[in-house]
């Protein structure tokens, strides 16, 4: 019997998946396994790939289309077969724009019993030369999304990301019951007492939602047409850095010679227990509200082949400092060799960018949307500082937040600073 | 509470007030010693003699205009039409007379006048005595027009339509006249621009008036069946507005489907939907819905009046679609 093949759902944050190449024709006998079509989503390029034996009968979705999670996009099944009834099938609105909830469900059942079906293969996305951006925003296509009035308040008031809910209405409307069952799926308003499930499981989907003061809406609406989409503004400070490079000698000393040490692990712990402290730098800016993330699943900016990726160590404030180098071994060597999947780059709450060991003495980062800041890291220099009234030689390190200003403001943000200052000055502090 | 036809209701409500109002009396076509043409007005001319309940020949614009003039000069004038159908004859008394004296004359004059009868179609009356033309009124500034739903508030309604100072268009249901309600014995009066709440859901809001209320009841009730509940607003007034209940009732289920007898174009049902996009428009999940007439003369032919008129499907069908259940 003939099959129609889905756009399946490739990566948390995709609505659509774009055709860039056709691999087989029409006519095309087909093995499992083999892949089809080129797809490219908001994250990557990937080969699609089919399940079973048969012949491509029909391409329903030319090059250059951008199709719906759901979408059909081609049928296979025995030459000769009548597919009239899948064609009209897949032209039918309802094939059209399926509810995401249920089709994210499919694929991941799917995914579930036949694991190597959908094979990801990363390429470097052009479009990510520049910055720290590689982890884009959700839902960054263009394209007015279509909402009833009711259910873009529901959605505001509950903090949902209307991007990431597909419309079940006509013409893909997002409607009341689409807001409902997304609030099904992901409960809002979570309680405010921070309970991460368990050490080690990512719990990004815990956050709370804090309703925007009319300052803050009007502060939000205006500062993005003075400084771009995001309006930046930056805090730097310079720390000592020789209790942290004292630190981390003692604890390579202890933990001997398979596990790797860096300086940017003791300042990912640091950064997650300071965050726990002010939840409004570890947020995102939804619109309607500041979202505070409840885990603290910080982002690392890696330079990879001809790219910057962001790989993502997730609820760092529940992992040791070991337990962060290990991951973080990893993730940066897929990154490098191109072998990151898109779930080890989403799901970010905040970014370091560490490029000391380049020898920057200090820098600007910018922000990686949704996040709402991004720590810059310089390199530690010998310089002289004064110390009980005598200049004798030091160690300084730059540290530079980006900051989102429609999601918390300066003296927020300084506090952070304050706070993070104090445990790297400390290190051990990190372990209370 | 006795159970009496929506006829014996308008009946004791003109019946009442006559013997309370000197001031009062009935003119219209045959409403005297044929006890009016849907027997309305029976046995008012034996009880309140022929200068009270008046027969008048059969021109429209001069009763009506006659009517305008006997309440301007102090009288309480009832004007029965037969149809409103017929009202049409009578629109220059109506629009440039009866809405336009009060105003015209600074406040000087009032027309306390209730113009009355039958509005709407029955069955195979063909297209030119089956319209549903409130809206010519509703359209009007200085009418007020009432439209009640059953015996109870016709009661009321008519009561306070002769006690009012200002010209009210007060439109009946011939298909209505023989329909029982409970009516209570003693005097009740229901104010005008007051709309009412006649069913209780939190699925879908309709909003309707005279007898369409009806067929909105008996969607509901099938709807209920498959687990949709709807509110239903009786408008009762049609000018002026009451869209209170309306719009709370709309914020509750963020979806309405209004519901009248009358063509489609400039209706009731259009400027209902208009206010609530405009003063709800959070509130909504769905454009307003409406179901009405089709915009074509009322066929005579039964099978195809019946396609051309309300009825519980397309209501249902109506409701349905604004809950994303139907396409």
């Amino acid at each position: 019997m003939a099959t129609l093949i889905e756009m399946p759902k490739l990566s948390d944050t995709m609505t659509t998946g774009k055709i860039l190449s056709w691999l087989k024709k029409e006519g095309d006998a087909l093995e499992a396994g083999t892949a089809i079509a080129e797809v490219e989503t908001d994250k990557a390029t990937m080969e699609l790939e089919v399940f079973e034996d048969g012949t491509l009968l029909k391409i329903l979705a030319p090059v250059d289309s951008a199709v719906p999670i759901g979408g059909a996009l081609a049928i296979i099944g025995k030459p000769g077969e009548d597919i009239q009834g899948l064609i009209e099938k897949a032209q039918s609105p309802a094939a059209a724009a399926p509810a995401v909830a249920e089709k994210g469900k499919e694929v991941k059942v799917q995914e579930e019993e036949k694991p190597k079906e959908i094979k990801r293969q990363e390429k470097p996305q052009p479009a990510a030369a520049s910055a720290p951006k590689t982890a884009a925003a959700p839902g960054e296509e263009t394209g007015r999304i279509k909402v009833s009035p009711v259910a873009q308040r529901m959605a505001a008031e509950r903090g949902l990301d209307l991007r990431r809910i597909q419309g079940s209405g006509p013409g893909g409307r997002i409607v009341k019951a689409d807001i409902e069952r997304a609030l099904e799926t992901t409960p809002a308003a979570a309680p405010p007492a921070p309970a991460p499930a368990e050490a080690g499981t990512p719990a990004a989907e815990a956050y709370t939602d804090v309703p925007l003061s009319s300052i803050r809406a009007v502060i939000a609406e205006r500062l993005p047409h003075s400084l771009g989409p995001v309006p930046h503004f930056f805090l730097e400070m310079d720390l000592d850095a020789e209790p942290l490079l004292e630190l981390k000698k003692q604890l390579q000393a202890l933990a001997g010679e398979d596990l790797r040490l860096t300086v940017t692990d003791i300042l990912i712990k640091a950064c997650a227990n300071a965050l726990r402290q002010h939840p409004e730098i570890n947020s995102s800016f939804l619109g309607s509200a500041v979202r505070q993330y409840h885990a603290v699943n910080v982002g690392i900016a890696v330079a990879g082949k001809g790219t910057l990726l962001v790989p993502v160590i997730r609820s760092c404030e529940s992992k040791s400092i070991g337990q962060i180098a290990r991951e973080r071994a990893v993730l940066v060597e897929k990154g490098q060799a191109g072998k990151l999947s898109p779930d080890e780059m989403s799901g970010g709450t905040f970014t370091i960018s560490n490029l000391g060991m380049l020898g920057i003495t200090r820098f600007t980062a910018v922000i990686n949307p949704p996040q709402a800041a991004i720590l810059a890291v310089g390199t530690v220099r010998d310089v002289p500082v004064v110390k009980d009234g005598q200049v004798v030689p030091g160690k300084r390190m730059a540290i530079t937040l980006s900051c989102d200003h429609r999601a918390f403001d300066g003296a927020e943000g300084a506090r952070f600073m304050a706070t993070l200052k104090q445990k790297l000055e400390n290190p051990l502090a990190i372990s209370l | 509470m006795p159970l009496i036809e929506f006829r014996e209701a308008l009946n004791q409500a003109m019946c009442e007030e006559m013997e309370r109002d000197e001031t009062i009396f009935l003119m219209g076509e045959e409403v005297g010693l044929y006890n009016g043409a849907y027997k309305v007005s029976r046995g008012m001319l034996e009880r309140f003699g022929p200068k009270r309940v008046i027969d008048s020949p059969i021109t429209e614009n001069s009763f009506v205009g006659l009517g305008v003039g006997a309440a301007n000069v102090g009288l309480r004038p009832i004007i029965e039409v037969m149809t409103f159908n017929f009202a049409i004859l009578a629109l220059d008394q109506i629009i440039n007379n009866a809405a336009k004296m009060r105003y015209m004359s600074g406040g000087q004059l009032k027309t306390p006048m209730v113009i009355r009868g039958p509005g709407g179609a029955a069955r195979q009356l063909s297209c030119q005595h089956s319209q549903a033309i409130e809206s010519f009124f509703v359209h009007t500034p200085g009418l007020i027009v009432v439209m009640p739903s059953t015996p109870y508030d016709a009661k009321g309604l008519l009561k306070s339509s002769i006690r009012d100072d200002n010209p009210v268009i007060f439109i009946e249901s011939e298909v209505m006249y023989g329909m029982k309600g409970e009516v209570p014995e003693e005097e009740y009066l229901i104010p005008l621009g007051v709309s009412n709440k006649v069913r209780d859901g939190s699925d879908c809001t309709l909003v309707s008036y005279s007898k369409m209320i009806h067929l909105c009841q008996d969607a509901a009730k099938q709807l209920a069946g498959e687990g949709i509940e709807c509110d239903i607003i009786d408008l009762r007034t049609l000018r002026p507005l009451d869209l209170e209940p309306v719009y709370e009732s709309v914020a509750k289920t963020h979806r309405v489907v209004i519901v009248q007898e009358a063509w489609p174009m400039c209706g009731v049902a259009s400027e209902v939907a208009f206010r609530i996009t405009e003063d709800l428009f959070d509130e909504l999940d769905a454009p307003p819905a409406r179901v009405t007439a089709e915009d074509i003369p009322r066929p005579y032919a039964k099978n195809l009046e019946e396609a051309c008129a309300v009825q519980p499907d397309k209501i249902i069908h109506a409701v349905k679609k604004v809950c994303y259940l139907a396409e």
